[in-house]
């Protein structure tokens, strides 16, 4: 039988405050074992809880970014359960008032936009962390009491890749927002995904698994896909799905049973007497609306219209912030109406050199800056320099901080389009390489890119390669 | 007289004439300490410690000794709540009431005083360290939880004290122990590093001799704090100042719930005859009615061991207190937690656990949050029209040692007429207005709106300063 699949995703995100939710501490990534540690967090007796009012901003921020409604006021609620990584052996997290709800995010698949519904997005403290060595188990608070916003899809999600393409995009979003790092490796993003199958056209829905342990956004996609298959086995098989929660083994690409639901937890939520109700006036709804920057999907289609660009160079720009904001500084100071040239060079030699060197690309720094980067690739334009050598120059103009047009100029590195002095270049080549000449005049038209390439290596790179075409094909083809 | 018996605004006025040093009254009350505490065990463990550690000139109580309550953090100092689960506990930090104390100069015992385990308990039986004996008859209670603070002040084994009150627990013992109470308005005193048992009910205040320790106790201990969210961002008033003021047509409400058949007749004759005092002071005196008033105590049964449960959970033998080693990690949860804890905590975890588990939770807390407001609008309704309600402040007076220890809904009866203060969030403060023919104490609860802790003690000084209850002492 055909299946689909039903997928709903649960994000859990760290927010990128200085200090922890309900606490002054920091909340820095990385520090030594329960070096970021308070009374507050560590749950002490006698300890309060006082929001971080940022905290609150920001998931404020992130709800209205996923296009939900704020709740006018926001409650806080206990999470009772008992975990060693749980300094109070309950949860400061929100129930049934949650911060955001009813938002969406769209994604691109197939050439075609899907929307997938935000249930809720709320705001909570995370838990510590458990050490096992030796034997033993040891607890780091650190994490303890760092902001979380966890965000609850509908189950709109159909295919491990829409899964995937909705992490990359809610990543883009959340980073454009600036409020998180979502790194999974390091913990500030980790994801549940719930999953069910059920006949093709079908309305009802099967049993769901829920899978945990996800440490990518592909091993998101990977643990689905081994899911969907297993699932759909067992139902080819006639046998029935357990409503577990099952765990993703990396190593094993395969998923296997954490616990059955019969063993679910009742967390006995009520509301935290500890805190007050927070209003979320229309008026700090409305400013915190207005500081959000335009969003990827919003910049890719500003730039197709307003620059020219093709879909697919519009979204590799607007990917990361960062990036778009440089390339749109670029674009702007770009003379021409083409932008594409621009485009690949941002997108080329631009992104690799800040990858060589570990650097986000507004890190780079251009000698000269934008300005002469713009020169060196209308050089190229203007067939000044060959591609080949422009790319160089800004490698060794990076390296030595050498405005590149000098380097151009004391190496004397312009494209050679004088026809004369390539043409006695070209005898050279032709003496020099008898085989490819006899071929090319046999009819295997490949060896004149070898004859060009000998042009090439011969010139150092300086000989302009389409002059060098034409050039040889016009003394071959009249010998 | 010694120096011990002496109230705090007579130390003060004699400390600040030179009269006296600080060293005299330190002697004085480790002596009567010294000779009495064992008959009374009003503290829980004693301790030698140097008790001079801050004395701050030119502050509110400068030199004054105040006891504290064990369930009130103080840095360094054994902070157990009189239970086995928090044996050997000394917090790396002091409670906000205790800073606030050190900066006015006050000088903080370093042994506190004795309560039932985590303030469950209206008679101090529920104590790790033995129950504490009511300084009028040691043979009775002295009430609880804070009965220690209430007895050390009776006994004069201190001068000021704290306690805590959820539902009764300053007011009660006050009452027991022929002392002054009160518990403040929800909000007033930061709870920031009182180790919670009921978040939404628990509030810090005062035991003392007589009303005027009671302002200056309160003058020092009230206020914002940025580390408890539920303390409300309002200017403290200089309670002294209401001090001496008349009553003369003052609104006086008495409800007539209050005055429920099972009320001691000498009890009730005791309250009659201090209303019949407050009118001659000039009083408007009127019965009323608040209505919702027998809903009280089964709600603040749901509530108060609701939120004890979830506060109770973190005694889990990782980082503090008592560890009962055992095979698994489960195993010492439950080992650690049955040892720890004595019997009456485990009742009250296990009724708030109930309360809130899955399909019980609208039955139970839900109606119970909806009936506490029913109880804090029959308050506001009658504050429209009054300026304060008089009423008994316990319905009986102190019972016998183990006369309710197996009977736990007569304890829990025994805070019928407090615990409805609590859930509404208002002050209400217990002063001494008589004797039974036994020799116990009686104590008259008078309740005011919220932050109306000046008419509370406006009406309390005019009444303490037409009688001489608060002067007796008991014979020890």
């Amino acid at each position: 039988m055909n299946y689909e699949a039903v997928i709903g995703l649960e994000v859990h995100l760290h927010l990128k405050t200085k200090t922890k939710a309900f606490c002054g501490c920091s909340t820095e990534f990385g520090q030594g074992p329960n070096s970021q540690v308070c009374p507050v967090c560590l749950g002490f007796p006698g300890s309060l809880p006082v929001l971080n009012k940022t905290a609150l901003d920001f998931a404020i921020k992130a709800g209205l970014g996923l296009n939900c409604t704020i709740q006018p006021q926001t409650k806080f609620d206990r999470k009772n359960y008992f975990y060693p990584d749980l300094p109070k052996n309950y949860q400061i997290s929100q129930y049934d008032l949650p911060l955001a709800v009813n938002g969406y995010l769209d994604i691109d698949i197939d050439g075609k936009t899907k929307r997938i519904g935000i249930t809720r997005a709320h705001l909570e403290e995370d838990a510590g962390k458990l050490i096992h060595k030796d034997n033993e188990s040891w607890v780091d608070f650190n994490r303890a009491g760092i902001p979380l916003l966890e965000i609850v899809t509908q189950p709109d999600i159909n295919s491990p890749q829409e899964a995937y393409e909705y992490l990359s995009s809610l990543k883009s979003i959340l980073e454009y927002l600036e409020i998180s790092d979502c790194d999974m490796e390091k913990g500030s993003l980790r994801c549940d995904a719930n999953i069910s199958l059920r006949p093709k056209g079908a309305k009802g829905l099967g049993v769901k698994t829920e899978l945990k342990n996800m440490n990518s956004f592909k091993g998101v996609k990977d643990a689905l896909q081994f899911e969907i298959e297993r699932q759909a086995k067992a139902l080819e098989n006639g046998e029935k799905i357990i409503q577990e929660t099952r765990l993703w083994d990396v190593k094993n690409m395969q998923t296997f049973t954490m616990r059955s639901k019969e063993e679910a937890q009742d967390y006995r939520y009520f509301p935290e007497p500890d805190l007050p109700l927070f209003l979320n006036s229309t008026e700090k709804i409305n400013e915190i609306n207005t500081s959000i920057p335009e969003l990827p999907r919003q910049k890719i289609q500003r730039f197709m219209r307003d620059y020219g660009l093709s879909e697919y160079d519009a979204k590799i720009i607007a990917f990361s912030k960062v990036f778009a904001l440089l390339a749109e500084e670029q674009m702007m100071k770009w003379p021409s109406k083409d932008k594409k040239p621009l485009i690949n060079w941002l997108c080329g030699p631009l992104l690799s050199e800040a990858n060589i060197r570990g650097l986000s690309p507004d890190k780079l720094k251009i000698p000269g800056g934008d300005d002469e980067l713009i020169k060196l690739i209308l050089a190229i334009e203007e067939g000044k320099i060959s591609n080949l050598v422009a790319k160089a120059v800004f490698s060794k103009s990076l390296e030595s901080g050498r405005l590149a047009s000098e380097i151009i100029e004391s190496d004397n590195l312009f494209q050679i389009s004088d026809t004369e002095s390539l043409n006695s270049a070209i005898e050279e080549v032709l003496k020099e390489n008898v085989k490819s000449v006899a071929d090319y005049n046999a009819g295997k038209t490949n060896a004149l890119m070898a004859l060009v390439g000998q042009m090439m290596k011969k010139t150092k790179g300086k000989a302009n390669p389409k002059l060098v075409q034409d050039l040889l094909r016009r003394r071959l083809d009249n010998a | 007289m010694e120096l011990n018996q002496l109230t705090a605004h007579e130390l003060a006025s004699q400390l600040v004439s030179k009269k006296i040093k600080f060293e005299n009254i330190s002697t004085a009350l480790k002596q009567r300490i010294n000779t009495i505490d064992s008959k009374v065990k009003g503290y829980a463990r004693l301790n030698n410690a140097n008790w001079q550690s801050s004395a701050q000139p030119g502050g509110k109580l400068t030199s004054i000794p105040v006891s504290i309550k064990d369930n009130i953090c103080t840095e360094g100092f054994n902070t157990e709540c009189c239970s086995k689960i928090l044996t050997g506990f000394k917090p790396p930090y002091d409670a906000t009431v205790v800073k606030k104390l050190k900066a006015a100069g006050a000088i903080i015992l370093p042994m506190k005083t004795n309560m039932d385990e985590f303030a469950f308990g209206s008679s101090t039986e529920n104590s790790a360290f033995g129950p504490t004996r009511n300084p009028w008859n040691l043979d009775c209670v002295p009430g609880g939880s804070s009965g220690g603070s209430a007895a050390v002040i009776a006994a004069d084994e201190a001068i000021l004290a704290l306690g805590s009150d959820t539902g009764g627990s300053i007011r009660q013992p006050a009452s027991f122990c022929g002392v002054v109470g009160l518990k403040p308005t929800y909000g007033r005193v930061s709870r920031y590093g009182l180790i919670a048992f009921a978040s939404s009910l628990d509030q810090i205040g005062p035991l003392t001799k007589d009303v005027e320790d009671n302002t200056l106790l309160l003058n020092v201990i009230s206020g914002h704090d940025p580390l408890d969210s539920t303390s409300l961002d309002l200017p403290v008033p200089d309670y002294t100042k209401a001090l001496g003021k008349d009553i003369k047509g003052l609104k006086i409400a008495i409800p007539r719930e209050y005055f429920i058949s099972g009320i001691d007749p000498e009890v009730k004759t005791c309250i009659e005859e201090a209303i019949k005092q407050l009118k001659q002071l000039g009083a408007v005196v009127k019965e009323v009615s608040l209505p919702h008033t027998k809903y009280a105590v089964p709600v603040y049964y749901i509530i108060a061991t609701a939120e004890a449960s979830s506060n109770l959970a973190r005694f889990d033998a990782v980082q503090y207190g008592l560890r009962v080693k055992a095979a698994n990690l489960i195993d010492t949860y439950k080992k650690t937690r049955d040892q720890g804890f004595g019997d009456e905590a485990k009742r009250r975890i296990i009724l708030g656990t109930f309360a809130l588990s899955h399909g019980y939770y609208d039955a139970y807390y839900s109606r119970a949050l909806k009936v506490r407001t029913l109880i804090k609008n029959d308050f506001d309704d009658v504050f429209k029209v009054f300026d304060c309600i008089v009423a008994p402040t316990a319905p009986t007076t102190a019972f016998k040692i183990g006369e309710k220890a197996n009977d736990p809904l007569q304890m829990y009866l025994s805070d019928i007429f407090t615990i409805s203060a609590n859930l509404a969030g208002i002050p209400a403060i217990s002063i001494p207005c008589g004797f039974t023919k036994k020799e116990l104490p009686v104590g008259l609860q008078i309740f005011a709106k919220p932050f109306g802790e000046e008419t509370i003690f406006q009406v309390s000084y005019a009444y303490e300063q037409a009688t001489t209850w608060h002067k007796m002492k008991a014979k020890l």
